[in-house]
């Protein structure tokens, strides 16, 4: 798992993102206390090897009153114990200071169910292999001593393995049996009916055969299905409840405070807790939680995330700021319109819904090969146990042979083909720093042909980068010592390009104009080109900054939203492999089309809505195709939900990373390598699926000829289960 | 033959061991970090060892 691909700008973007979060979280109030015990849960992420756990715990046990800390690897957990004098928050910034990313989790009860569950699946697991190993000891001896042993020594062995097998099958079996059950008690059919009937079918003759002291007895076939079947049971729970996890780790991203202002002073209070009409402030560098309109001060906000547009917008009094904007400039204090419920977020997330139904009815492979498999062994073994009794078998022997046919033909190959298949894609997924959110996801991801890309953030960086001009590069150091007192995207953008140097003193920030400072007597102005006095004909197209330093001429600084690193490369692959490729943006025209020839994206539309995003999205589905969207912000959320399947980068805004398929940290340059993971993955299930198909070809007319024999059976069970085992571990 | 009868429930006693142990580990928390407890013995600074 170190082979992560990190590093990427997205990350850092990312970093900076939870960064900011971070700072507008009170950690304290997720701080839970029991006799004088404090115990804290985070969720850390970019934590990915062996260094990282040294560095985070031994870091975090120096912190005062802390008594324990301990960081799972595998889902970024980190359990802290303290006493009494410990800060939250402290420790906190202790771990973002190492460059995680890091937010609070509250306590859930359906992680701890899950949990429960899946450790429930491993017990009962290892109670079936157990008692597997210790009946076939047990079964070999009969079966080798067959001409040597005598009946009642064999007598013996049956029954001992009878009373292993007995309380085995009840306890390790009770999850297929209740599940059988309340299928049978709503007239429905699932792939447990005929696995408990086989069971109880095989179990029954066994105890007959020992009884009269009969040659075969199938124990060994009965516990052996269980401990197949519980093990491809036990890595489909395994797979969800990390899916869960990321979707948990996505939702801890959300547990966000906001200063409410009451005529008392200022409280941190949870978001949920904010009423319409209360007065919130919103610090520089805070993102909005609630959508507000301003009442006092003014300040450029950045709605990259909401609306996709790349420059940031000044919004003063009575302009409204909606939740997920990004206060890039001074303080403001806001009157809340709506409560978190109702925000635009809200509004969104009911869309979000519409298209979580509809993806919810999407039929999985496997449902497919169990509704065709459940009638069919069904059948069968009715026929066998009628045809035999024509022939003028006995009920016993007629019996036998359906109870061979159901364990025979038992669905262990079935039952394994999928997860197994799913596991292995997830964990190839892990190593290339995507993090799958369901296992049909896969099936979905290899069906598209279709291709939409989201513009700013997705296929951009989502920050302005200076285009050097030599005429700005004379004055970019002068420039660059004010940019250093601002945190407008510009000025930082101008003072990265510049590198590290002095900051200007006195610098004025005046919200939506510019900077203004004194040396000497001579005045220098940095922003817009009212504000240096640049004449309207100068104005230029894309984002600009202007300085004039005194009576000087107003010097230009030109920005672009620059390309991902390998954008280009990634697009190129992607249509190589077959996928048509549009963008659909938010920004304007000229900044999209310019990006659209950039990368070679021929197919591109701007100034989209999110309505008309979404609207899109249907047209395109309306047309049959099968749509992969990959997008990172607010307004592509609904998109993203309408998609056949749908990508967000580890930067983007949680609620879309929550209606992704597959959140990817590696940059544009790993969607090649996912959806190919996905096409392999499906590829893999379908011949495991054909090699179980094939299997049951040779299993049924041995099983109905009556030729099946408790050795046949263990043999058969285990070579399937173990050729599509190593069929899916063969693409690792 | 007799001795059949000492070394099955021997033989039962020896896996019932292991199966205990199994169950031991799983309600231990053992399972839990796959992924950390494989970088977790390289860590060669013993007073790190979580005190819970």
């Amino acid at each position: 798992m170190t082979n992560a691909v990190l590093g990427d700008t997205h990350i850092a973007s990312h970093q900076r993102r939870t960064a900011e979060v971070l700072h507008h979280t009170n950690f304290d109030a997720f701080v839970r206390e029991k006799n004088g015990v404090k115990k804290l849960d985070l969720s850390v992420r970019g934590a990915k090897c062996g260094g990282c756990i040294s560095k985070i715990e031994r870091a975090i046990r120096t912190q005062n009153g802390v008594t324990s800390a301990r960081l799972n690897l595998s889902n970024g957990e980190l359990n802290i114990i303290a006493d009494d004098t410990f800060s939250a928050n402290d420790v906190a910034r202790v771990v973002t200071d190492l460059g995680y990313g890091v937010s609070a989790q509250s306590a859930s009860k359906a992680a701890a169910h899950q949990k429960a569950e899946e450790s429930h699946l491993l017990v009962a697991m290892g109670v079936a292999g157990f008692a597997a190993a210790n009946i076939m000891l047990l079964s070999v001896s009969v079966w080798g001593g067959a001409t040597e042993m005598g009946e009642q020594t064999r007598q013996v062995f049956h029954g001992i393995s009878g009373l292993i097998a007995f309380p085995v099958i009840v306890f390790s079996g009770r999850h297929f049996f209740s599940s059988a059950w309340s299928a049978l008690k709503h007239r429905n059919m699932n792939m447990d009916v005929p696995v408990s009937l086989a069971i109880w079918l095989a179990f029954g003759v066994s105890v007959w055969e020992t009884i009269s002291g009969g040659q075969h007895a199938y124990f060994d076939a009965c516990v052996m299905l269980l401990f197949f079947l519980l093990i491809g049971r036990f890595l489909d729970a395994r797979l969800r409840r990390r899916a869960f996890a990321a979707a948990r780790e996505l939702a801890a991203l959300r547990n966000r405070t906001v200063s409410r202002i009451t005529p008392r002073g200022i409280h941190t209070v949870q978001t949920d807790d904010i009423k319409p009409g209360e007065r919130i402030l919103v610090a520089p560098g805070e993102q909005t939680a609630i959508d507000i309109e301003v009442v006092a001060g003014g300040s450029e906000i950045d709605e990259s995330l909401v609306t996709g547009e790349s420059l940031p917008r000044f919004a003063g009094i009575g302009s409204t700021v909606y939740s997920g904007s990004v206060n890039i400039g001074a303080a403001i204090e806001g009157v809340a319109i709506s409560a978190a419920a109702d925000s635009l977020l809200a509004d969104i997330t009911n869309m979000l819904e519409a298209g979580e139904q509809r993806r919810s009815t999407y039929r999985k492979i496997a449902d497919h090969a169990v509704s065709l498999y459940v009638p069919f062994v069904h059948t069968t073994a009715l026929l066998a146990f009628a045809a035999w009794l024509i022939i003028g078998a006995s009920i016993e022997d007629a019996v036998l042979v359906a109870a061979s046919t159901l364990i025979i033909t038992c669905p262990c190959a079935l039952a394994l083909a999928a997860p197994v298949a799913q596991m292995v894609a997830a964990g190839r997924l892990f190593k290339l720093g995507a993090f799958l959110k369901s296992g049909d996801a896969l099936e979905r991801l290899a069906a598209i042909d279709h291709i939409v890309f989201d513009k700013t953030g997705t296929l951009t960086l989502g920050m302005p980068k200076w285009i050097p001009t030599s005429k700005a590069r004379d004055n970019l150091h002068d420039a660059a010592e004010m940019a250093r007192a601002s945190r407008h995207p510009l000025s930082r953008a101008l003072a990265a390009a510049a590198g590290p140097g002095k900051t200007a003193k006195g610098v004025e920030e005046h919200a939506g104009k510019g900077l203004r400072t004194w040396t000497n007597t001579q005045e220098h102005r940095l922003g817009s080109a009212d504000w240096v006095g640049a004449g309207e004909h100068l104005k230029q197209d894309g984002p600009v900054l202007w300085y004039r330093s005194g009576d000087a001429h107003p010097v230009a600084f030109e920005f672009e939203d620059a390309p991902q690193i390998g954008a280009e490369k990634a697009v190129k692959e992607l249509s190589a492999m077959g996928f048509e490729l549009e963008i659909l943006s938010g920004d304007r025209s000229n900044a999209v089309e310019k990006m659209a020839c950039l990368v070679g994206i021929p197919h591109w539309t701007s100034a989209a809505s999110p309505q008309e995003k979404a609207g899109r999205l249907e047209h395109l589905a309306g047309k049959g195709k099968r749509v992969l969207m990959i997008g990172d912000g607010l307004n592509d959320a609904a998109a993203l939900s309408l998609a056949h399947a749908a990508l967000a980068p580890g930067g983007a805004v949680d609620i879309s990373q929550a209606s992704a398929d597959v959140v990817f940290s590696g940059g544009l340059k790993t969607i090649p390598q996912i959806l190919a993971v996905a096409q392999a993955a499906k590829q893999t299930m379908l011949q495991n699926f054909a090699l179980a198909a094939a299997y049951n070809l040779v299993a049924v007319p041995i099983a109905v000829t009556g030729n099946v024999t408790p050795l046949i059976a263990a043999i058969a069970m285990s070579v399937s289960s173990l050729i599509v085992t190593l069929n899916a571990i063969r693409r690792r | 033959m007799d001795i059949i009868a000492y070394l099955i429930p021997a033989a039962l006693a020896l896996g019932a061991l292991g199966l205990v142990a199994f169950i031991w580990s799983v309600k231990a928390g053992q399972f839990d970090d796959p992924d950390g407890a494989a970088y977790r013995i390289l860590l060669d600074n013993d007073e790190d060892w979580p005190l819970s």
